[in-house]
């Protein structure tokens, strides 16, 4: 029972980041973590392979959970650059407010950031769920090819800009979309949809107060006629 | 009667291609985008000779004495370094722009021969990682494919910034060439148009990318050596700024290197010649006091053992193919000329990799013209390569009284042109003169 077993508490003031991963990697680790005095610190948690549990107590650096596969991992705190990058599967959860690139490339998984997420949140997404409690910045979900970006806050300039197959849902405003992303007719499945994401990063919005975000894919072929689109 | 012979003139400024350029973009209203390198004349390592021993210096047996070949990558800070055989690797190109066919080709060729080969933008197929003993794990700004578990599968990392085809570009990959299983490894929509982005979505700059580096090796626990790869432009600072950012190999790749689907514009005037780059690239490691320890590996160009020989001489490590290691598979073979005139092209001029209708089933997704690659035949004709230019290189280092490859110096090398020793930093045949030199 994960939930009953105590907690291996590696304090970063005392042991180094490579000394916690590598602890973490090794065959059969313990199932649950704690993470002291991370104190900004990069590549915290990253390329873990095995469901565990891993809570950081405070704020975090670069790529925290990068590669994430199977575990949950919580940043009680703020995140830097590229938390939960290229993640495949499992849940990384950020109690406060995410830097740029939350989530860029995420094949899989779960990714919640309490706060606001910076520019290019979920940039290239390949297929994770992101939700965003507050607002995100600029370009986010540029490029995204599959998974879902919901953000119950506001969305910065050229949102979904170049946007493949990704789905994006809005609830505040959008200052601007990017170049082929257009706003979609919310049917019952994305209500439905997004109820689910809603629930798993366990928020009570209403999905009804989304909009919903697509690629028009109009800029899927190289045309001559698309020159003044990018 | 040819037109010359009519006492006509060509005009050296609209020449036949060019005046083909312009008629194709007022007719079809879009830029030309097609594979191989540049196509231009360029400063190159036939412009610079070796000096073999006589008086002054004693030459080596040619079939008695021995001229080690072996090279070690990544002795920086990985913990398993790549030992390879011989100082020449394949390059990274993707499954995708190639068939499985002919990247599994690649790998038994380069396993034969004792080196390393290297994926591409789209990730790494069970083919190539079977069949390759030293495997490179390409990480590219589209991360297409990017999977922890074939990071900790490969054997080493290459951060790839950009390629000599087209610094500062992203990747294409046409429509047709994106079949279901491409599309799939891609988490792409079949048969579109695919990009790939320029820079990396998660990190900018070197201070970054020392960030990102370091992830990379807590992720792989220090294990795999990191390669930084960059297209050939401003070689001096950003070989620095690779190995500031904690690069174990620097890869620089000259504007003669390859590609798959590049616009030619970009091809033909972005970047330095690789005879450009490498001199730059071995000042900034030993400015740095990191030459041998960062290993350098240069691309773009090399052919065969005497280019190797030049750039080894030069200060550089290792070399890599991707062209010519194509070509040695089967590409631009005259057996396949009639099916290049079927697409408006010919044996030896053949680029357009873009297409995916390459008559000798390397640059193609089709079924039926890759099943034309034999993997078994094409990675012995490869491996036969590998060793001719092996032996090439060996046969010119013994002549210069080397017993290992390594031992050979920039001053085994006189350049022919003047171009050529102010590039590569040696004199004028037959003068001691360097322009440049001291300014």
């Amino acid at each position: 029972m994960a939930a009953l077993t105590e907690a291996e508490v590696v304090d970063l003031a005392a042991s180094s980041v490579r000394d916690l991963n590598q602890a973490l990697h090794a065959p059969q680790p313990a199932v649950s973590w704690r993470v002291l005095n991370p104190r900004g610190a990069h590549s915290v948690a990253c390329g873990l392979k095995d469901e565990v549990t891993v809570d950081i107590a405070g704020h975090v650096g670069y790529y925290c959970a990068g590669m994430n596969q199977h575990a949950t991992v919580t940043v009680h705190g703020n995140a830097g650059t590229g938390v939960a990058e290229n993640m495949m599967s499992g849940t990384v959860r950020v109690r406060g407010n995410a830097s740029q690139s939350a989530g860029a490339t995420a094949h899989g998984g779960l990714l919640v950031i309490d706060g606001d997420a910076s520019a290019r949140c979920g940039i290239s997404m390949k297929g994770a769920d992101i939700i965003v409690g507050g607002s995100v910045g600029h370009m986010s979900a540029f490029m995204g090819q599959a998974g879902r970006l919901v953000v119950c806050g506001d969305a910065g300039d050229a949102l979904g800009d170049s946007l493949y197959e990704a789905r994006i849902y809005v609830r505040g405003t959008v200052k601007s979309l990017g170049a082929d992303c257009v706003e979609k007719e919310m049917r019952n499945e994305h209500l439905t949809e997004l109820a689910e994401l809603l629930k798993a990063a366990e928020r009570d919005e209403d999905p009804a107060d989304f909009r919903r975000y697509g690629s028009a894919r109009q800029l899927y072929h190289f045309k001559v006629d698309n020159a003044t689109s990018y | 009667m040819e037109p010359a012979s009519q006492g006509l003139r060509e005009s050296a400024t609209f020449d036949r291609a060019t005046i083909h350029a312009i008629q194709r973009a007022a007719e079809t209203g879009i830029y030309d985008i097609r594979g191989w390198g540049a196509k231009r004349k360029l400063p190159h390592f036939d412009d610079l000779l070796l000096l073999g021993a006589s008086m002054s210096r004693y030459p080596l047996e040619g079939y008695r004495e021995r001229c080690d070949t072996d090279v070690v990558l990544g002795t920086r800070h990985a913990k398993q370094p790549l030992r390879l055989d011989t100082p020449v690797t394949i390059a990274g190109m993707s499954f995708g722009a190639l068939s499985a066919q002919a990247k599994e080709a690649l790998g038994r060729g380069a396993s034969e021969a004792g080196t390393s080969t290297t994926t591409g933008d789209g990730g790494m197929t069970p083919e190539e990682r079977g069949h390759s003993k030293h495997l490179v794990y390409q990480y590219l700004p589209s991360r297409y494919g990017m999977n922890p578990d074939d990071l900790r599968a490969a054997d080493a990392i290459e951060v790839v910034l950009g390629q000599g085809a087209k610094p500062g570009g992203g990747g294409m990959l046409l429509g047709q060439k994106i079949t279901e299983r491409v599309a799939g490894m891609r988490t792409l929509p079949v048969g579109i148009d695919q990009r790939s982005a320029c820079r990396h979505p998660d990190w900018t700059g070197p201070d970054d990318l020392a960030i990102k580096i370091l992830e990379l090796r807590e992720i792989t626990d220090w294990e795999k050596p990191v390669y930084v790869k960059v297209g050939a432009t401003r070689t001096y600072y950003d070989v620095k700024l690779a190995v500031h950012a904690g690069a174990d190999v620097v890869v620089v790749d000259g504007m003669q290197g390859g590609t798959a689907a590049t616009q030619d514009v970009f091809i033909e005037h972005v970047g330095i010649p690789t005879l450009a780059a490498l001199p730059q690239a071995v000042r900034a490691l030993q400015e740095l006091g990191v030459h041998r320890e960062v290993q350098l590996i240069v691309s773009g160009g090399i052919r065969g053992g005497a280019d190797m020989a030049k750039a080894l001489a030069l200060g550089a490590d290792a070399v890599a193919i991707g062209t010519a290691a194509l070509i040695a598979l089967g590409d631009n073979h005259p057996k396949h000329d009639a099916g290049y005139r079927e697409l408006g092209s010919a044996a030896g001029y053949f680029d357009d990799y873009q297409d995916g209708r390459d008559p000798a089933g390397i640059s193609t997704q089709d079924a039926e013209l890759s099943a034309r690659l034999d993997p078994v035949e094409g990675g012995r004709r490869l491996a036969n390569f590998l060793r001719v230019m092996t032996m090439e290189a060996q046969t010119l280092a013994r002549a210069c009284g080397k017993a290992h490859l390594h031992h050979l110096e920039p001053e085994d090398l006189v350049a022919l042109t003047i171009e050529s020793a102010a590039m590569a930093r040696v004199p004028l045949a037959g003068t001691d003169w360097i322009p440049g030199a001291g300014l």
